[in-house]
């Protein structure tokens, strides 16, 4: 008799990306990715330099809409949805969809209206006790509302690099994502600071679906279920963080995660 | 494989490995050394044995040193952590019949106080020439990963329970006959134990270079022949029914 599967074993995709080749003018950047991001769990991108995946990562939430040599063809599904279809509303998309940069990037406003900023868009506050209970939650939810709470009108741009980046995630989670795209969130991070983002992504997994690049093979391993290894634009592997650090089939990925000359 | 981009991490692969298989080489000259001080009764190479064994167990002491410095430094993934889990493993082993070894050499001096037995030592020679065989091939298998050869060691532990069953028998045999062939019996007993104990351990080894080049612990069960922990004879009983007493273990 066959066992019933536990809920957890169930897996559910909450992107999935088909035949996806991106061109930046005649430069072929990404080549024919397919790729299944699942629902809560963190899905690590890897890759040298120029292997293509910040290119894929922007392709998630259409940040590439606006550079104007960017083509992209193939399929991008979010709740079974093409998000390039012509009816998508980027905005909402973007909501939906958040994302979290390299660089901690914190509008010059208040630590409080840096959260308020998604929120007073997407009018998802009726009232100011509202407003004030989503900043809270979303700072509680990125780790930083301890730490923050008696200067909530204190420049966000006062905070320390770590603070920032918690300070961009909770405004990230501020417009209830359910996908959180991070472009190497910890690159400008100390290592404490960047184990407090690691340890809040363990976390956060539990209400969101993370998709992070890295160039860190150590945190790619320590936080991702997932690793994709890119290399020069083709998705050279996919599979099982476990699998992919301890047994990797492709040679390429072997050199890379070994640190050899490929 | 190709090299690794930071080049003093292959030094540092290849000393840690250099250093096992200046253990092993170590080991099976020990084992050469305390067999050959058995059959000849010498014991001034027995002493020598016994005193040899210091320097395979700071050898061990410099392997556990340097791979726990290449795991901190280097943080190795995929085929460079087996490595180095798989060596720290094989100087542990190593060491183990390094000991094996010395202990042998220890009972030289009462072996030769049995002298009467003096057949069965050219089975434990011949038991011990099989181990040496088998450390050499494993050492072998390790520097080239050489999967095929690391199967045949692993299934020739066979051959060496073999020759232990034998020996017991034969050993049980004497005891019966008179008991004051105990005490020789015992020590000759014991050495077999050891060389069995040592072809366990390499065959142990072998499976470990299994892992590190397959990255699977090989599934299948090996042959296992040491059936001594289950026999039994009773005095006056035909040596030829022996085989009745055997209770199958592998079941």
């Amino acid at each position: 008799m066959k066992k019933p599967k536990k809920k957890s074993d169930v897996v559910e995709n909450v992107m999935t990306v088909r035949n996806v080749d991106v061109f930046y003018g005649s430069n072929h950047a990404v080549k024919d990715v397919s790729l299944d991001i699942r629902k809560n769990q963190i899905t690590a991108l890897i890759g040298p330099s120029g292997c293509g995946k910040s290119t894929l990562l922007r392709c998630l939430n259409r940040m590439n809409d606006n550079i104007e040599i960017c083509k992209i063809t193939g399929e991008v599904k979010y709740d079974g949805q093409d998000i390039y279809d012509k009816n998508v509303d980027v905005v909402a998309l973007r909501a939906r969809i958040g994302m979290v940069f390299q660089k901690p990037n914190p509008f010059p406003k208040s630590i409080y209206d840096n959260v308020a900023y998604g929120p007073r868009i997407h009018r998802l506050a009726e009232n100011k006790q509202q407003l004030d209970d989503i900043v809270e939650n979303s700072l509680k939810k990125a780790g930083l509302f301890a730490e923050v709470a008696d200067r909530l009108a204190d420049p966000g741009t006062g905070l320390s690099g770590g603070q920032q980046q918690r300070l961009c995630i909770a405004r990230a989670i501020a417009v209830e994502p359910e996908v959180i795209l991070m472009d190497e969130p910890c690159s400008a991070l100390d290592p404490i600071a960047t184990a407090v983002i690691e340890e809040l992504m363990e976390d956060m997994r539990l209400n969101y679906s993370i998709v992070i690049v890295t160039h860190s093979m150590q945190q790619a391993a320590r936080i991702s279920q997932r690793t994709a290894f890119f290399h020069m634009g083709e998705l050279v592997e996919q599979g099982a963080t476990s699998k992919i650090f301890t047994l990797p089939k492709d040679e390429r990925t072997k050199s890379y995660i070994t640190g050899r000359i490929g | 494989m190709n090299d690794h981009i930071v080049s003093s991490f292959d030094d540092d692969l290849d000393k840690v490995e250099s250093l096992v298989l200046e253990m092993g080489g170590l080991v099976e000259q020990q084992l050469v050394n305390a067999t050959l001080a058995l059959v000849n009764q010498d014991s001034k190479l027995a002493k020598q044995v016994v005193k040899g064994d210091a320097r395979i167990d700071k050898l061990e002491g410099e392997v556990n040193v340097m791979t726990v410095q290449v795991l901190a430094i280097r943080q190795p993934f995929a085929d460079d952590l087996r490595t180095v889990i798989t060596t720290l493993k094989l100087a542990s082993h190593l060491e183990s019949i390094g000991n094996y070894a010395k202990n042998m050499a220890r009972r030289t001096r009462a072996i030769s106080k049995a002298s009467a037995f003096s057949g069965s030592t050219g089975t434990l020679k011949r038991m011990s020439e099989l181990v040496q065989q088998m450390v050499r091939e494993t050492l072998d298998a390790y520097t080239h990963r050489d999967v095929e050869l690391a199967e045949l060691v692993r299934n020739r532990d066979e051959d060496v329970d073999q020759l232990l069953n034998s020996l017991f028998r034969e050993m049980l045999t004497y005891m019966m006959e008179d008991p004051r062939h105990i005490s020789g019996c015992m020590h000759i007993l014991f050495i077999a134990k050891n060389i069995e104990r040592m072809g366990d351990h390499i065959t142990d080894m072998a499976e470990e270079i299994l892992f590190l080049v397959n990255g699977k612990w090989p599934k299948d069960k090996r042959p296992k022949g040491d059936r001594t922990s289950t026999l039994i004879i009773e005095p006056g009983e035909d040596d030829e029914d022996d085989d009745a007493h055997f209770e199958d273990d592998e079941s």
